[in-house]
């Protein structure tokens, strides 16, 4: 195997997009994403078995269209790398079978990889194919979307990650969807909080910020809680339309987006300080939203923290990111996974790599 | 030369030889374990047989009626497999390898195949008999009922936990010989996905 610039096809399934990614060492020559995300809007979220039903389908169709835009013959690939978790479980398995019967018939080993370091590692490409770079280390990462709300130590991205805090209910993106709907806006919730907000007052309404009084930044000082967000939206709106009052939409949506982009900001820069990091790397599609990208901007620049936002295609989940994780633990001199490994929903942060 | 899988069940791997016949099977019963175990089995059951990725003619899979979970496992492995081995996949109704594996163990006339759908529920296939060639004749199905609701009361009924891919991939030579059809494209997951449409948004406050 080519341990120098290993080319890896990385499969994701773990959420509602189907990645397939193909990348030489830290080159990016192919990101095929298709999403189910149409699918999900009739239900205001994602249903679990509506996107592993979509992954099946789609699947084939992305590997060859990868292979296509890579312009590489598959059997050429040194080796296969697939999300083993975290994620939907049903979801997952569909990659996971794929992965290792792709393995078997092309005889390449076979990586199963940690989802979220996946993220981080995303910024190690070029989105449009140019020379990738290293991940400055140590890093905070702050992972952001309707799957889950994360904040990392990467100290070493194929053996050191700690997970500093995560959160406690629903997730940011799932935020975002459920208090669209408060709003009367469709799914998914993220762009269209945005749309709606920007010509609203950030600080017409003080939403509350989850897990940041005194006695919460104690116990869970890098953890997030928005479902208490999300409650007390709906209940503001709801008190304007019992009093027969029209709910002044924009500035709701100002309101709670400044909220959760405060939380999320106000956390990571506060653990870049604790640990004397001076970097922050955004993950996640969340990270499309423009507020946050805004404050990230200004909050760490005030502070000193040098900060680094991948390339929306590849913040967003993707098959590139774990192809380029499983890159960097080939050329560390990482051996595969066997073929017995599985789809852990739950799967730790620590765990970089499953073995078995 | 045919590698056969089908996890409508447990999982099953078999290379099948359409004159040497079942050359490797191997299973997993187990219907909680499917992702885990497809690539090693994938892996055996070549090793088992001693043939070569590039000796074989095609993918055989089995296309359900299945839970869905598990089913998927299988027909992604297949797909994947396919395409990493630049050969065809092609698709059989897992209900007619059992009914095809009965048959040739002798059994005569009707039969109804039902298998486990979880969730207090129930697959049924119905078949009237085999056709000159020996292969079944699928005259209903698959579809799903509940238990006390099973159609077909006249036919023999075989209640089967598990499906072989080497009966499947012997069902798929003889289908391939004969010149009839396969299963279609779509997954016989015979029920919708779990979700509830949502009214809008509930009322959080009193
Ligand atoms: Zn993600």
């Amino acid at each position: 195997m080519n341990r120098t610039d290993p080319l890896v096809l990385g499969i994701e399934t773990s959420c509602d997009e189907t990645g397939i990614g193909i990348v030489r060492g830290t080159t990016l020559l192919a990101n095929t994403i298709a999403s189910s995300m149409d699918e999900h809007a009739r239900y205001g979220g994602v249903v679990p078995e509506v996107a592993a039903r979509a992954h099946l389908e789609a699947l084939g169709p992305a590997i060859r269209t990868a292979v296509a835009d890579a312009g590489i013959d598959l059997a050429d690939v040194d080796a296969i790398a697939v999300t083993s978790g975290p994620g939907l479980a049903g979801a997952l398995m569909v990659g996971v079978g794929a992965a290792k019967a792709l393995s078997v018939a092309l005889d390449k080993p076979i990586y199963a990889v940690n989802h979220l370091v996946g993220h981080v590692g995303a910024d190690l490409l070029d989105a449009h194919g140019g020379p990738g770079r290293a991940v400055e280390l140590p890093t905070i990462a702050l992972l952001v979307s309707g799957g889950h709300t994360s904040l990392l130590l990467v100290r070493d991205l194929v053996s050191d990650v700690e997970l500093l805090g995560e959160t406690i209910d629903d997730a940011a993106g799932e935020a975002f969807d459920k208090v669209a709907r408060v709003l009367g806006l469709p799914y998914p919730g993220g762009p269209q909080i945005d749309r709606v907000a920007a010509s609203g007052d950030p600080r017409a309404i003080r939403f509350p910020r989850g897990l940041s009084q005194p006695k919460d930044m104690a116990a869970h000082r890098y953890d997030f809680s928005f479902s208490g967000l999300k409650t007390a939206v709906a209940r503001w709106v709801e008190q304007r339309q019992d009093a027969g009052e029209t709910v002044p939409i924009a500035d709701v949506a100002a309101s709670f987006r400044e909220a959760v982009v405060d939380v999320l900001i106000s956390k990571a820069v506060a653990a870049c300080a604790d640990f004397g990091v001076p970097r922050l790397l955004l993950g996640g599609g969340v990270v499309a939203n423009a507020r946050l990208r805004q404050v990230a901007e200004e909050r760490t620049a005030a502070a000193g923290i040098a900060l680094r936002v991948p390339a929306l295609s590849l913040c967003t989940d993707n098959g590139a990111m774990i192809a380029a994780l499983a890159a960097q633990l080939i050329t560390a001199g990482h051996e595969p996974s066997t073929l017995l490994f599985g789809a852990d929903s739950t799967l730790p942060v620590t765990e970089i790599q499953v073995v078995t | 030369m045919l590698l056969a899988i089908d996890t409508s069940a447990g999982s099953s791997v078999a290379v099948v030889d359409r004159d040497g016949g079942v050359l490797s099977e191997r299973s997993v019963p187990d219907t909680m374990r499917h992702a885990e175990v497809i690539g090693d089995l994938i892996k055996g059951s070549l090793d088992d047989a001693g043939v070569s990725v590039a000796r074989l003619s095609g993918v055989a899979v089995g296309m359900g009626p299945g839970p869905f979970t598990g089913l998927r496992v299988g027909i992604a492995a297949a797909r994947a497999f396919g395409l990493g081995a630049g050969k065809p996949v092609v698709r059989v109704v897992s209900h007619d390898a059992i009914a095809y594996e009965r048959y040739r163990a002798g059994h005569l006339g009707g039969m109804l195949v039902v298998t486990d759908a979880r969730r207090r529920e129930l697959y049924w296939s119905a078949y009237v008999g085999v056709d000159e060639h020996g292969l079944p004749l699928r005259e209903d199905g698959p579809g799903l009922c509940k238990p006390d609701d099973v159609p077909h009361a006249g036919l023999a009924r075989v209640d089967a936990a598990e499906v072989s891919a080497g009966a499947l991939g012997m069902l798929a030579e003889f289908l391939f010989l004969h010149g009839r059809p396969f299963a279609g494209s779509e997954p016989l997951y015979l029920r919708s996905p779990d979700v509830t449409l949502s009214n809008g948004p509930k009322r959080v406050s009193g």
